[in-house]
């Protein structure tokens, strides 16, 4: 007699053949249409006059100051966020305290609303008609339509990448170990800096990276709180936005691929090192 | 190093893990947590280490109240049921973790590390496996490098969770034996948690069997099984039969009347009140006349009671299941002819340990 549910499971992996080359199939081309085809649109149409028209949009002062703080204001938020995202994803899996599980929805939450809103609360609370405007103003302190404004928001929309990649990586390594480093001895610095960190450096090296990633990319928020100042607010999505407005499509496809470039730098210095990782563990003395 | 263990109590939620748990154990004493899961006693074992915190009650490690005492500082030695080796760590760095972490100033240098080191995997038996990762090992030698580790930092009470709970028996045995000589080569305290009786009987000179929170015995393995504490206790250790009974005037008679009557005087432990009680007879304290030997026929009073089911050998003795008017009772006997499954028995308790 046959063993029951053992015989079915095996046909239904063995009938597969072409149906698995379809899923394949099929997995490639919209991969191909959704994610290759833009790309290469970008490209194609950023050369589509030669290099010195694209050389020339990218050297514009307007499009340099706009690299410039994109650059910059990645490498705030991304640093604040790693380390904002550490300690959050760090509280919520190693600890119980009330309030824990609320924490968590938080972190989601720049995911969950619009970034149009992300970038108008900052508009409203520090902006001229905003709650702290006036005191603001008084002070002489810009905040909206200037770089802490590009950065809050920034920060704000990024700021789960870190922790929602690092959280259930440490939830399902436990406590165990960290406890076992208690015991030894070792205090909460030395437990994290020996004994979590190592643990967990390729989830949180992909949460930077993605988070970088993003930092550079995002346009709402940051277009709500930029006020569009030309050389001096606008961040590189947003000079693209304009110079497509302006038709000056060959200027506005050559800075998107520039970004669309330091994008995919970001997403090769992620599997490049993953790599190297692997290879780390590989090169283990044989078991 | 002495541990003494005042009133503590310890709920999670809705769960009482412990309630009023009060034990005082020796200096260099080697004392089994024996109890079914839920009992209580790896929470009992983690407010020992400091890593879990009683809700009240109070406990003394050398007269010392341990309640402001982070686990970092008790230098309590502790081996995890899932061992909790660092994964990214080499079997020596494993071993060396709890020297590295010392302040600058108590930290050996690192020649001594590495002596230290060494001579601990010496003694663990695993001198050549320090270059591996733990993912490279097998479970035994896991929980070699997990003791190895716990011992770098000298402990004086050593604490062991499960200790061998997901080895093979033959690991297993080997392990314990190492263990007690380790015991009796360091001369430290070790309290160690298990629900497998035999392995507490085995290495402990006191086990503590605890049941819903509570420790309803402490003694020397002799002293638990000769005279269990209460019905649990009894029910328990020895892989006991539990049978209905009834008390009066000095006399035991069990329920089932083919099993007849026992005196008090041939009762381990008899009953505190006349009336209903549970009896519980272990495997080696029944007689078994099977049909042939003896006289008697037909079921009742001094007749054929049971029914051999099965029948094995084990060590020199015979291992058997009796059916008893429905129950299966385990029975030891001498000797191995006779005894064929199917075949009708006399069976009658020799003793019997009885609660009211």
């Amino acid at each position: 007699m046959r063993r029951p549910g053992g015989e079915p499971r095996v046909e239904v992996a063995a009938e597969a053949p072409w149906v698995r080359r379809l899923a394949i199939l099929l997995a490639v081309l919209v991969l191909g249409l959704l994610l290759l085809l833009p790309l290469l649109a970008v490209a194609t149409e950023a050369l589509r006059r030669g290099w010195t028209p694209v050389v020339a949009a990218i050297t514009d002062p307007d499009a340099l100051a706009a690299i410039r703080l994109t650059l910059l204001i990645a490498a705030i938020s991304v640093p604040v966020n790693t380390l904002g995202g550490l300690a959050a994803a760090w509280c919520i899996a190693k600890f119980d305290f009330p309030g824990r599980a609320l924490l968590l929805a938080l972190i989601e939450l720049p995911f969950s609303v619009s970034p149009v809103i992300s970038g108008l609360v900052w508009v409203l609370l520090f902006g001229a008609q905003g709650w702290l405007g006036p005191w603001l103003q008084e002070r002489d302190i810009q905040i909206v339509f200037a770089l802490p404004g590009l950065v809050l928001a920034t920060i704000f929309v990024t700021f789960p990448f870190v922790a929602r990649t690092l959280v259930p990586l440490m939830q399902e390594q436990g406590r165990s170990a960290e406890e076992a480093a208690a015991t030894l001895g070792a205090s909460g610095w030395q437990t994290f800096r020996r004994v979590t960190l190592p643990d967990i450096r390729w989830a949180l090296l992909s949460g930077v990276l993605l988070c970088n990633a993003r930092a550079m990319g995002e346009f709402g928020a940051v277009s709500v709180v930029s006020g569009h100042i030309r050389g001096e607010t606008n961040t590189m999505p947003l000079h693209i936005e304009i110079l497509y407005n302006e038709y000056q499509f060959v200027g506005a496809f050559a800075v998107a691929g520039l970004l669309a470039l330091l994008a995919l730098v970001t997403l090769a210095a992620k599997a490049l090192l993953e790599r190297s990782g692997d290879l780390a563990r590989l090169r283990r003395p044989p078991a | 190093m002495s541990v003494e263990i005042l009133g503590l109590s310890r709920r999670f939620g809705e769960a009482q893990a412990l309630r009023d748990v009060s034990l005082s154990i020796a200096a260099r004493a080697f004392v089994a947590l024996l109890g079914p899961s839920g009992s209580g006693k790896t929470t009992l074992l983690r407010i020992l280490a400091g890593l879990d915190f009683a809700d009240s009650g109070t406990v003394r490690i050398e007269g010392r109240d341990m309640a402001e005492v982070p686990a970092r500082e008790r230098g309590i030695g502790f081996v995890f049921q899932n061992y909790a080796l660092f994964r990214h760590m080499t079997v020596f760095e494993n071993v060396a973790f709890g020297l590295r972490v010392r302040p600058r100033r108590a930290r050996p240098p690192e020649a001594e590390i590495g002596r230290r080191v060494r001579r601990l995997l010496e003694m663990v038996q695993i001198p050549e496996l320090e270059r591996r990762y733990p993912d490279q090992i097998s479970g035994g030698q896991r929980q070699r490098v997990a003791l190895a580790r716990a011992l770098a930092i000298e402990p004086p009470l050593l604490l062991l969770d499960e200790p061998f709970g997901a080895l093979d028996a033959e690991v297993r045995k080997g392990l314990r034996r190492w263990l007690r000589e380790l015991h009796a080569q360091l001369g430290i305290t070790i309290v160690f948690v298990t629900h497998d009786q035999d392995e507490a009987m085995e290495l402990a000179d006191k086990v503590a069997v605890m049941q819903a929170g509570e420790v309803s015995q402490f003694d020397p393995p002799d002293v638990l099984l000769e005279r269990p504490a209460n019905a649990f206790v009894a029910g328990f250790l020895g892989h006991a039969a539990r049978l209905p009974a009834r008390f009066q005037g000095g006399t035991l008679r069990f329920e089932d009347p083919g099993l007849g009557t026992l005196p008090g005087a041939a009762l381990a432990v008899a009953p505190r009140r006349e009336g209903a009680a549970l009896a519980f007879v272990r495997p080696h304290e029944w007689e078994v006349r099977c049909a042939g030997e003896g006289p008697g026929e037909g079921p009742g009073e001094g007749g054929r009671n049971a029914v051999i089911r099965a029948s094995r050998p084990a060590g020199g003795r015979r291992h058997l299941e009796v059916d008893l008017a429905g129950l299966t009772i385990e029975i030891e006997v001498e000797g191995g002819a006779g005894y064929e499954p199917g075949r009708p028995c006399v069976i009658r308790p020799r003793t019997a340990r009885a609660y009211s």
